[in-house]
């Protein structure tokens, strides 16, 4: 993902708003929303992210994932110039409940931030934030120029 | 193809929203594997290329293709549409996609259970000698469980 698009999605004037200039995340249609913690990633309902009758695909919740958890890396990261570049190395998601056809939440929780390498957790949940329906975690290469 | 899998191969392609969303296709089925192909796609993109090149497909669509392309593995080891749902899946991704080029994925069932299924993957763009992405997951059968 280009760091300095999100950055400039993320850090701009308002605290929540699409991510609209990200193709695969207008998609999915996702939006942002600064909380206190961090970044809340929300991917509303829409009939194109069914998987199964009922049910959400899984790709659909790992991309919500993959962003969550690279929006609150850019968050922690920071928007100085020196702030690296962000390549996801790999990710692996772990399916909890099956998700239903309604909105889903995203949140991530840099575990650990080295030099070269984060460690981000995600969860995603939908009515209950106490019962994920996803976990994911990634390990992301920080390119520093 | 077998002939049992035609109708179920063909209505993953046709009425799964998701499948349909991000344009993938049918490429190749065998007795426990399965292969699809994602073509290249602007609303695929995860951002636009610099100068408006082509950019990168998403690393998250890569994830939706080998989800996809690892189902369908099990139900061609299956040989009928079973209730199953993904258990875990990790993506290594080595490398960006080529812009413009189709991404192919295959999928393979390692060994099955009444239970699971393990399935193993690989993501490339035209030389499967140089793939995109490698693709781990298991897949549990979930007919009368309750969610």
């Amino acid at each position: 993902m280009n760091f300095d698009t999100l950055v400039r999605e993320l850090m701009g004037a308002a605290d929540e708003g699409p991510l609209s200039s990200l193709p695969y995340a207008r998609t999915l249609g996702l939006s942002y929303r600064r909380e206190a913690e961090g970044i809340m990633i929300i991917m509303p309902f829409a009939k194109q992210l069914i998987g199964s009758p009922r049910r959400l695909h899984g790709g659909t919740v790992a991309g919500l994932l993959e962003v969550a958890s690279i929006a609150q890396l850019v968050h922690v990261l920071g928007h100085e110039e020196t702030a690296p570049g962000v390549k996801p190395i790999n990710v692996t998601v772990d399916y909890l409940r099956s998700a239903a056809c309604e909105t889903t939440y995203a949140a991530a929780l840099v575990t650990r931030m080295g030099r070269r390498i984060a460690n981000v957790r995600a969860e995603a949940w939908q009515g209950d934030r106490d019962a994920p329906v996803a976990a994911a975690h990634m390990n992301v290469l920080l390119v520093r120029e | 193809m077998n002939p049992i899998l035609k109708p179920i191969i063909d209505g993953f392609l046709n009425f799964v929203p998701h499948v349909k969303a991000l344009g993938m296709g049918f490429r190749a089925v065998g007795d426990d594997w399965a292969e699809l192909t994602l073509p290249y796609a602007e609303h695929l993109v995860a951002y636009p290329g610099d100068d408006g090149a082509p950019g990168v497909i998403a690393s998250g669509a890569i994830f939706s293709l080998m989800d996809s392309v690892g189902g369908m593995a099990v139900i061609a080891k299956s040989k009928r549409l079973m209730q199953q749902a993904t258990l875990d899946l990790r993506i290594d991704y080595l490398r960006p996609a080529r812009p413009g080029n189709t991404v192919i994925g295959r999928a393979e069932v390692i060994r099955q259970t009444r239970a699971v299924a393990f399935v193993k993957g690989i993501a490339h763009d035209g030389d499967a000698d140089d793939p995109v992405a490698l693709m781990t997951a298991c897949y549990m059968f979930t007919a009368g469980a309750k969610s």
